[in-house]
């Protein structure tokens, strides 16, 4: 695959790595009790540690802890069985104590990897460098009052996971892919609710870009993006302007930089000198964390199927290919469908494909179009199930099948009921399908005629009238047998 | 007029022959003759007397029932202000109230006051608060002395006897050394053993509340009252705290002491090395095996101590920023300059001067040559200790290299004021038990401390070793 783009002079590869902040699906916070609910009225979530006032300490959410060595596992990574929290220390309005909890030398999980699968059947494996567990700042609101700004700490102290991955993305698609991978994992783990626009999952993207084979170009860091949209928008527009200054002879300064949603364009934040020195050292006020072999094995036994597990089970299961099984399983929703609705009738096994095309085609298209996802989807995958079921059997036809399947959507009605109100069985009975087509025949004299001196192209003619007559359901192949039974014996 | 002990006043009240009424008013007068020794930053008669109010309304039985109890002002406390000696916490009402306190007052005890200290616990004189200095209560008319620090106001109310005990908090010293000076018993327990949940902080992994007292067996009650295992408070022990009154013993008889060479220091007053002498002398007399042991990384022990310490410090100190309570400068046209007028205006100059130590420590480029090897440094320390402590059951040291000095006499030169420290830092770094008691007087007839070290959590056989040289100094 050529992943190579264009610059006026030179063809050039991006470098890019993403460090991704997944707020941890948790109902307190890290080091307090303080709920983590979203949308709550300002200030109203936060506890005295939260607001760091005088005398108060930080006790570690034992539960956030394992949800980072769940997700740790989902990311097929080493688990560390010590780690430690230190403090990085900085000034902010929203950062009340005067510095963030994190985890700096020794984080809670180290080197891991996940595969991202093209739809050309390969895949391809983004190391996972570190994740560690920190805690969020608060929000300041400039736009509360002209002259003043306004701090909002229901966030603050809130257990983020930052996911770092080595910088082995080298396009914006597989930037995007990779998200939606671990977007993906979290969410079968239920450590994070992958909710991108509540901010639950945001990612600061790493890019440089150089000549295919030379060394790692300098770097900028693009903090903060919350859609995959604008990952790949940003990415793209930084990639550009780093080659523009490359290829006029300059070089890239080792930049922060912020993205503008709105013109799709980065402007710097600041350079390296600007930097901050974090004084990272280990928290006093905590112990560091020592998980044993034996507590990681009862968190290990409790986590689910994984995509990539669930994926390989799929393809080997109902010979799927690699990419619809990837399908499947990019959401657990998907995936929960697609297992309820095949393990409706023990028949359907034998039709697994088509039940792929049935749910990623016409019914994400419905869906979608009425905007809704597979939680509220008005088609229950036991409904979907019958209805495959009735095309499996011939009892349908495939087209027929795409109408019932929106009256489905709109009425909630079954495929069953549906069919059988409207008399849309397929006609399979031999004797009738040849009746019409004698009527066919006889009609179209002259077609006939010019099909037997050799207008082959005249049968869809043929085929389509005779469906007409049937109102579309006769079975398509049984048509098609017995018209040219009948004609070849005319000759 | 001789000064009644906290066992004593404890029985006195039992036995009805004194009222908390008249217990405390006889407190609230000698606190008001007083004033001039500045030993508290909160002081109101009010509020005490709406607390023997409550108490003589309250039928339940509590172990230190109306008993006068002076904080440091650096508990926080719901029915006090809470300053640390700053200016940056100047108007501060917490709304929580400290685990220590909090026993304290389940306990059924009246907090008299607030009393001073070295602002945000950083001194050794009490002389940097914002609230101005406070007076040893042994000064002579004409010569005011310091009561040492940072604990000085607490260590001054117990002396002053406007108090039956009052709450410390020791970093470096700041129990053991103003008592010391001051002439009373101070008792810094091991790392953990009372929740640090509540006092502002000044280096987290050294800050260890304590007792002061008129002597041994009072502080044996009162620390027993403040300590135990707190789930908020993530460095706090679980370890069962004994009834360290009742199991006092003061047979010493088959125990070891031991007596670490290092501790003799060139320059150490000859009153200090005297007493120290005296003190080994009397514990042989008790059938105390006496063995001399090396703890051969203690001088090291106060530069170590003074990186580590400031670099906590650094950081704890940040949340005093002007957002969201405390002082907040007036001339502020930018975020940067609310942070720089605030703390320039809010700090004084000593806790600037270790906010900007702390600072370089952990700077990028010098964190391993500092700070990381302090932590190294730190470890062997305490290494020194354990092996010393497989050979005897406790160690006898001075408590500080000189008594009281006169209030103004080191106010300039913060090297020489950081060596008050030389002997009480090392087992605060290695988080041992501490107990100073006064032991013996200089030329000035000024008192003088020997400082006992036990193993950790082992502050029985501190107060057992204490309350032997206590009778037998007596």
């Amino acid at each position: 695959m050529n992943n190579l783009i264009k610059g006026e002079k030179y063809d050039w590869e991006m470098v890019i790595g993403l460090e991704i902040h997944a707020q941890v699906k948790s109902n307190s916070k890290l080091f307090s009790s303080s709920s983590t609910k979203f949308g709550s009225s300002p200030n109203s979530q936060v506890s005295l540690v939260d607001a760091a006032m005088p005398g108060m300490l930080p006790v570690i959410n034992k539960y956030c802890v394992e949800q980072a060595v769940k997700t740790g596992v989902g990311l097929n990574a080493k688990i560390n069985n010590y780690s430690v929290f230190d403090r990085k220390n900085y000034f902010y309005a929203d950062l009340p104590q005067g510095y963030q909890i994190s985890q700096y030398k020794y984080p809670i999980v180290g080197e891991g990897k996940v595969t991202i699968d093209f739809k050309d059947g390969t895949s391809k494996d983004i190391r996972i460098v570190r994740l560690h567990l920190e805690q969020d700042a608060g929000k300041s609101l400039h736009d509360q009052n002209p002259s003043k700004t306004y701090v909002d700490l229901n966030r603050s102290g809130v257990a983020l996971m930052e996911i770092v991955s080595e910088p082995d993305i080298r396009t914006p698609d597989e930037a995007g892919m990779y998200i939606s991978k671990i977007r993906s994992i979290l969410m079968y783990l239920d450590t994070c609710d992958g909710n991108m626009q509540e901010g639950s999952l945001r990612a600061d993207v790493n890019i440089s870009v150089r000549k295919p084979g030379d060394e790692y170009g300098t770097r900028c860091e693009i903090k903060n993006l919350n859609s995959i949209k604008f990952i790949k928008q940003a990415i793209n527009y930084e990639a550009k302007r780093q080659i523009e200054i490359l290829e006029s002879g300059g070089s890239i300064e080792q930049n922060t930089m912020l993205f503008n949603t709105s013109t799709g364009k980065t402007r710097p934040m600041r350079n390296k000198e600007e930097a901050h020195d974090y004084r990272y050292f280990p928290d006093p006020d905590l112990l560091p964390l020592e998980i044993s072999e034996e507590e990681i094995g009862k968190i290990k036994s409790s986590i689910p199927e994984l995509p990539d597990e669930l994926k390989d089970k799929f393809i080997e299961t109902y010979k799927l290919s690699n990419y619809d099984a990837s399908v499947l399983t990019a959401d657990k929703q998907t995936s929960d469908y697609f297992n309820e609705t095949i393990n409706s009738d023990p028949e359907l096994k034998n039709h697994a494909k088509i039940v792929v095309n049935w749910i990623t085609s016409e019914l994400f298209s419905l869906l979608n179009k009425n905007n809704l996802d597979l939680n509220n989807s008005p088609v229950s995958p036991e409904n979907l199930g019958q209805l495959i079921k009735l095309i499996s059997t011939n009892e349908i036809s495939g087209k027929i099948a795409k109408d019932v399947v929106e009256d489905m959507f709109s009425t909630g009605k079954t495929a069953r009921q549906i069919v059988d109100e409207k008399g849309l069985q397929q006609v399979t009975d031999q004797g009738e399908i040849a009746k019409v087509i004698d009527e066919v025949i006889a009609d179209n004299a002259k077609m006939v005629e010019q099909y037997l001196a050799g207008k082959d192209k005249l049968l869809g003619f043929f085929v389509g009238q005779a469906m007409k007559l049937t109102k579309g359901k006769a079975n398509p192949k049984m048509l098609n047998d017995i018209l040219k039974q009948k004609l070849n014996k005319k000759n | 007029m001789p000064k009644s002990s906290l066992k004593q006043t404890l029985k006195d009240l039992d036995t009805k022959k004194i009222s908390i009424r008249e217990l405390n008013q006889d407190y609230l007068k000698r606190i008001k003759e007083n004033e001039n020794l500045n030993v508290f930053i909160h002081f109101s008669e009010d509020n005490v007397l709406k607390q023997i109010d409550n108490l003589e309304n309250d039928n339940s039985a509590k172990k230190l029932k109306g008993i006068p109890i002076a904080i440091k002002d650096l508990f926080c406390t719901k029915s006090m202000p809470t300053t640390a000696a700053s200016k940056i916490l100047e108007n501060f009402n917490p709304t929580y109230e400290s685990f220590v306190t909090q026993k304290l007052l389940d306990e059924g005890s009246i907090f008299v006051g607030k009393t001073n200290l070295d602002e945000f616990a950083m001194g050794s004189a009490t002389n940097t608060s914002f609230f101005g200095n406070t007076v040893n209560p042994l000064s002579k008319e004409n010569e005011p002395l310091a009561p040492g620090g940072s604990s000085g106001g607490s260590a001054a109310a117990v002396a002053a006897d406007l108090c039956l005990g009052a709450t410390g908090t020791d970093t470096g010293g700041s129990i053991r050394q103003p008592a010391s000076f001051c002439g009373v018993v101070g008792i810094k327990p091991t790392y953990g053993l009372c929740s640090r949940w509540g006092i502002a902080a000044f280096a987290s992994s050294l800050d260890q509340a304590g007792i002061f007292s008129h002597n041994v067996e009072d502080a044996s009650i009162l620390l027993q009252s403040i300590a135990g295992f707190d789930q908020r408070d993530s460095t706090s022990a679980k370890v069962d705290i004994p009834n360290y009154f009742e199991n006092l013993d003061d047979d010493l008889n088959g125990k070891t002491v031991g007596i670490p060479k290092e501790y003799s220091i060139d320059g150490t007053p000859m009153e200090i090395s005297e007493i120290w002498e005296d003190a080994i002398k009397v514990l042989e007399k008790k059938g105390v095996k006496i063995k001399n042991i090396s703890l051969p990384h203690t001088k090291y022990a106060l530069p170590t101590y003074y990186i580590i310490a400031p670099a906590e410090a650094s950081s704890n100190l940040a949340r005093y920023d002007g957002v969201k309570y405390g002082f907040r400068s007036e001339e502020i046209d930018s975020l940067d300059e609310m942070y720089e007028n605030t703390r320039a205006q809010g700090f004084g100059r000593e806790v600037k001067r270790r906010i900007l130590i702390g600072t370089y420590v952990l700077s990028a480029g010098y964190y391993d040559a500092y700070y990381l090897k302090a932590q190294k440094v730190r470890k062997l320390i305490a290494d020194d200790f354990n092996k010393a402590f497989k050979e005897c059951d406790f160690i006898v040291t001075p408590t500080a290299p000189s008594a009281a000095f006169p209030l103004n006499e080191k106010q300039n030169d913060p090297i020489k004021m950081y060596l008050n420290d030389v002997f009480t830092v090392p087992a605060s770094l290695a988080g041992l038990p501490g107990i100073s008691i006064p032991f013996g007087k200089d030329k000035n007839n000024l008192p003088l401390g020997i400082q006992i070290l036990g193993k950790h959590f082992d502050e029985q056989q501190v107060f057992n070793a204490a309350v032997s040289l206590e009778r037998s100094y007596e």
